[in-house]
């Protein structure tokens, strides 16, 4: 049990400063976006009515709540381009986490079979790039799928293609940066998991003759679940709503929904459209997001 | 002993080769002399002196240096406190949804966290600029200083706190000398990643940053869309290395916090 200190005036500042903060920053910007999401779009600064206006008193705060409107729901929901973003992104980012999986885990599982020196170097080789630029990692793809980069060399040369194949605003070209940026973030809790698994089993296993693919089925992998379900919500969640891979590297068919925000606000400056938008998507990921933190606070708790 | 198979090792050499090689490549490309990205016209630093004289580059990279230096101090502090907090204060009163505002923005998409916080900015007539960045960065890279100092609290032999109170020192005065010192390199490398974040970010800045703020990412991005050149390449490079060395001493930091002050572990 941690010693449970006398909570002075000091704990009350060290508890009450990053709590306002958060609240300041974090929640109550939430709670703005709703707020505009509900208005309407209008030719003014800011660009949406109605506006919150105390100084009218008690009839200011009823018009305020009478100006409010589903009416940029029920637009998202009638416009096609909308909801086929929205599925287009879960599906990019459901099938390349699983892509994440299938790649990541042989090598967080070949990080834990090294001698432990070598495994705390494979551990910051592979945090590394996951620190580094974002932005730069994206772009250093750029250079290697464009039409006479380094990629179509090496297949011309290799006489695998006759002509080189365009990659950039592929499909492809958006789960290459997706599987790339993301596989850090796979790998790690993978690893974390993995690494405490107790090897005694896999040996009383081996000596009671298990074969070896049916010692991972039946141990490895389900002892290694919780690193499986953080990996995966740690790279789904934030794969949904990216924006710089497809805008970089996908072309006009990989439209997802983080661009949509961008192109509401930025390009066509419907600021309460891209609320909603943006409503709609923690909606969509409100229950991952939940079970994520529940995941990680018992992380946190057991150790 | 364990033993390394075939498909470990091949495993192993593909993964870290697919995470270095992108990387090697930019870097390589970007000691080309030649002004066709593709074309190999021998080594040279020519871009990296075109970039000397890119004024308004020079200048994207001082405010996204200011930027991370501010913002990485601040949630340090406050992440720092947070991360005490929920270690040490046992359950206290609204202890989940200060929990679950620690762990949200680690996971939620930029687009969200950079729209929310623009609207904040508008709503309350904030003009935008410089400080409204370094203020959506702080709150961006705190919960990532809590997570790190947190799992470093976690790990902490609390003995040594009991044995300070025993001796009659204060709360305040044990974390002074005693809790602090010891997870000091925790705080420190958790300050280092939270710059590299911060120099790095590209959504929230745009959405937070007004009229002469803008970061260098911002500054890439705007030229990055038009296709891939030569001075970027440079760029990026500068910035790889900056943020590679930063990491690479946050980790020796973290080493060695694990080093010191743990309880004593028996190795398998």
């Amino acid at each position: 049990m941690n010693p449970q200190p006398q909570r002075s005036r000091l704990a009350g500042i060290v508890l009450w400063l990053p709590y306002a903060w958060l609240v300041a920053f974090f929640l109550l910007p939430f709670l703005i976006v709703l707020k505009i999401s509900l208005s309407q779009s209008a030719i003014a600064q800011p660009p949406y009515t109605p506006l919150f206006d105390l100084s009218a008193g008690w009839s200011g705060v009823r018009s305020f709540f009478a100006g409010l409107s589903l009416d940029n729901y029920v637009f998202l929901g009638s416009d096609p381009l909308y909801v086929v973003s929205y599925m287009k992104s879960l599906q990019i980012a459901a099938f390349s986490t699983l892509m994440l999986l299938v790649i990541g885990y042989p090598i967080a599982y070949a990080i834990t079979r090294t001698a432990p020196r070598l495994q705390a170097v494979l551990v910051v080789l592979v945090i590394l790039p996951f620190w580094t630029s974002f932005l730069i990692r994206i772009y250093a793809w750029m250079n290697i799928l464009q039409h006479d980069g380094p990629l179509n060399q090496l297949l011309l040369a290799l006489h695998i293609v006759r002509e080189p194949p365009a990659w950039l605003s592929t499909n492809t070209a958006v789960y290459i940066g997706i599987v790339y940026s993301y596989l850090p973030f796979m790998i790690l809790p993978l690893y974390a998991a993995l690494e405490k698994l107790d090897q005694s089993l896999l040996e009383a296993a081996a000596d009671l003759g298990c074969p070896r693919w049916r010692t991972f089925w039946s141990i490895t992998l389900p002892l290694s679940a919780p690193g499986v379900v953080a990996g995966s919500l740690l790279c789904f969640i934030p794969i949904v709503g990216e924006f710089v891979i497809p805008d970089l590297l996908g072309g006009s068919q990989t439209a997802m929904i983080g661009q949509a925000i961008w192109s509401e606000f930025f390009a066509n400056k419907d600021w309460p459209t891209a609320a909603a938008v943006a409503v709609v998507l923690v909606c969509l990921l409100v229950t991952p997001i939940v079970v994520f933190q529940h995941q990680t606070m018992r992380g946190m708790e057991r150790d | 002993m364990r033993k390394l198979s075939a498909f470990n090792i091949t495993a192993l050499v593909l993964g870290i080769g697919f995470l270095y090689l992108p990387i090697v490549i930019l870097v390589v490309y970007s000691f080309n002399a030649s002004r066709l990205v593709a074309v190999w016209g021998g080594w040279s630093m020519r871009w990296y002196a075109v970039l000397a004289q890119d004024a308004a580059l020079l200048q994207a990279a001082s405010i996204s240096f200011r930027v991370a230096f501010i913002s990485a101090s601040v949630a340090t502090f406050l992440g720092t406190l947070a991360a005490v907090a929920l270690v040490r204060f046992g359950r206290f009163r609204g202890r989940l949804p200060f929990a679950a505002m620690i762990y949200a923005p680690l996971v939620m998409p930029e687009v969200i966290t950079g729209l929310s916080m623009l609207l904040l900015f508008v709503a309350v007539s904030i003009d935008r600029g410089f400080w409204t960045v370094v203020i959506a960065h702080t709150t961006m890279v705190t919960c990532f200083v809590a997570v790190i100092v947190q799992s470093r609290l976690v790990d902490f032999d609390v003995s040594l706190e009991e044995a300070a109170m025993d001796l009659g020192a204060s709360p305040a005065q044990t974390f002074v000398l005693v809790t602090l010192p010891l997870i000091f390199p925790a705080i420190a490398a958790s300050w280092m990643l939270a710059f590299a974040l911060s120099l790095d970010d590209l959504v929230i800045a745009s959405f937070t940053t007004g009229p002469g703020a803008t970061t260098l990412p911002i500054r890439i991005y705007s030229e990055v869309r038009l296709g891939v050149s030569p001075e970027m390449n440079a760029v990026c490079t500068i910035v790889v290395a900056v943020v590679g060395l930063a990491v690479i001493a946050a980790s020796i930091l973290t080493k060695l916090s694990a080093a010191r002050g743990a309880p004593a572990r028996v190795q398998p």
